[in-house]
């Protein structure tokens, strides 16, 4: 007892001291001043949360403009139109929107269709892995080998047997937007918490109800987060297959290729345009549908 | 769960519900998480078991349960219907209160009309009432603590299992949630096996106090609670609550050393 006392009073009689010494300022500090510059920053902070992005798009529209007007010749000026001409030149130029719109029908068409194709086996190929280690051990390479071989390499088999038609397209999009699904909701059915299995294990609850009642509700965060990618990837396919098989109905991907070929600076750039806003989109679509199904339920902050 | 139910359970009050006779629980790795543990609870009363951490008291509760099995000895568990709480709420996150509570009598079979029912009953009796539409992100720590009570009630258990349900409470909802399970469990009269690290909550709440040690986990004492059913938050502040304590307080140490 004797040892530990002073040990004990001392820091408190420092404390008393500092505090006694500290206290008009920290009494300022908590009263007049500390509020105001809380107030600025989360103010500030709001403003730069508008005013950076725009300042960021506009410098990057300066930019594009400097090496139009001022770095390329007239007569090249094709490999990098001024950004209002893919308005005057492309969108308002029925030529040329004739040719755009309705192959962005076919490559939405083609992108909804490989996406809801890699939805469908990607959730059933991670169902079937997590009920069984050997089911994984099995099947779970073949999804890595989807991963890791270029599947460009393949497009020209896939041409090769399936034909340069819808079908092949939708393939390609499918081979490139499956992992994410298959590795996502895996992942989500093996990260469900262990106190929940064992309270189905505790009721005897069967392995089909679990699956319904407890992983595939608990997993959904995550095969959502595996649709955001796939959904951009898909995209992707839709539009390399086009750009690859360049035969039938032409999508985006053919379009690309011909304008570039023809040298069609301001209708490439905008197709480029549509074909990113076609991503962004389904990307967003995507987004908001897991808001949707999840967000009431689900910690976004753990995610981040 | 070594050995299986009776076919003709006698379940009145008083019944017996668990009975563990030299029970031993030794893990692959060599632990000997239990030793010789005799113990038995019938309906009507209410044992609780302290000890220090990683004395086994969480094994004892997981082999009562099912979860885990007896590497020696007979643990046979006549109860019925199982309630067991666990140290964590484990409400879905994606149920409503009133989804969570059903969940149970979802994975037993209940009929629809029986489940809402059951879930009704068991949400008024546990003070939730209001708040069936909510989310479990929306509940403090004390009200995910009565919906998964709420849950297992929908069973009406012959035999209850608490594993330190209360630990992670501040103390004032502790102790008011230990006052209603105290009514509850005059109510139902169901048997109850509680795990606590806490002296005072194990006097307050029980019928009988077990004292564990740990390394490996046995039974080092027994306590009979004399006071009676009708307790009141007073009751911690008599002296013969005060010296039952610290005999129980005693005797932890004892078996601690």
């Amino acid at each position: 007892m004797t040892a530990t006392l002073p040990g004990q009073t001392t820091p408190s009689e420092e404390t008393a001291v500092t505090s006694t010494l500290e206290s008009p300022t920290a009494e300022a500090v908590a009263t007049g001043t500390a509020p105001a510059p809380v107030v600025r920053r989360r103010r500030g902070r709001r403003a730069v949360g508008l005013v950076l992005p725009v300042t960021v798009f506009a410098a990057l529209i300066g930019v594009w403009y400097a090496i139009t007007y001022l770095v390329l010749d007239p007569g090249r000026r094709f490999l990098m139109p001024a950004p209002h001409t893919l308005i005057t030149d492309a969108l308002l130029d029925p030529t040329i929107t004739d040719k755009v719109w309705p192959a962005l029908g076919r490559s939405i068409v083609v992108t909804f269709a490989g996406l809801a194709i890699a939805i469908v086996i990607g959730m059933l190929w991670a169902i079937a892995m997590s009920q069984s280690k050997a089911v994984e051990s099995s099947l779970y390479p073949y999804a890595v080998a989807l991963q890791c071989i270029p599947i460009l390499a393949l497009v020209p088999l896939i041409g090769f047997w399936f034909g340069f038609g819808f079908p092949s397209r939708v393939i390609v999009c499918v081979m490139i937007a499956l992992f994410p699904i298959v590795s996502n909701t895996l992942f989500g059915i093996q990260s469900v918490d262990r106190g929940h299995h064992e309270l189905f294990t505790l009721h005897r609850a069967g392995r089909f109800t679990r699956l319904l009642k407890l992983q595939l509700p608990a997993a959904l965060p995550a095969i959502f987060a595996g649709f955001r990618i796939s959904a951009g990837l898909s995209v992707v396919g839709a539009i390399v297959g086009d750009l690859f098989f360049k035969q039938g109905e032409p999508g985006l991907g053919i379009l690309l290729s011909n304008f570039s070929s023809r040298l069609q600076g301001a209708p490439l750039f905008f197709t480029i345009v549509v074909t990113a806003a076609l991503g962004f989109a389904v990307f967003f679509l995507f987004g908001w549908l897991s808001k949707l199904v999840v967000g009431s339920w689900y910690d976004q902050s753990r995610d981040r | 769960m070594s050995a299986p139910a009776p076919a003709t359970p006698s379940v009145g009050t008083g019944a017996r519900v668990l009975e563990f006779t030299d029970v031993a629980r030794q893990f692959p790795d060599g632990t000997v998480a239990l030793e010789g543990v005799d113990l038995t609870i019938d309906r009507g009363e209410f044992v609780t078991v302290v000890g220090p951490s990683g004395c086994g008291k969480s094994t004892l509760l997981r082999i009562a349960s099912g979860l885990d099995a007896a590497s020696a000895g007979t643990a046979r568990v006549e109860a019925q219907r199982i309630g067991y709480v666990f140290q964590d709420a484990t409400l879905l996150p994606w149920r409503s209160v009133r989804k969570n509570v059903e969940l149970l009598a979802e994975l037993h079979g209940m009929s629809k009309t029986a489940t809402h029912q059951a879930a009704l009953d068991a949400i008024e009796l546990v003070g939730l009432r209001g708040h069936e539409k909510k989310l479990p992100r929306a509940l403090s720590g004390g009200m995910k603590m009565r919906a998964s009570l709420a849950r297992s009630l929908t069973l009406d258990p012959d035999l209850f299992l608490f594993d330190e349900p209360f630990g992670a409470l501040d103390e004032i909802t502790r102790e008011r949630l230990n006052d209603e399970l105290i009514r509850l469990f005059v109510a139902k009269g169901f048997g109850a096996l509680f795990i606590t690290h806490s002296v005072s909550e194990a006097v307050y709440m029980s019928t009988r106090v077990l004292v564990m040690s740990g390394r490996p986990g046995r039974v080092v004492d027994s306590f009979e609670v004399p006071f009676g059913t009708d307790r009141t938050p007073e009751l911690r502040f008599t002296p013969e609550f005060a010296k039952l304590a610290g005999e129980v307080s005693h005797a932890l140490r004892e078996g601690h050393s």
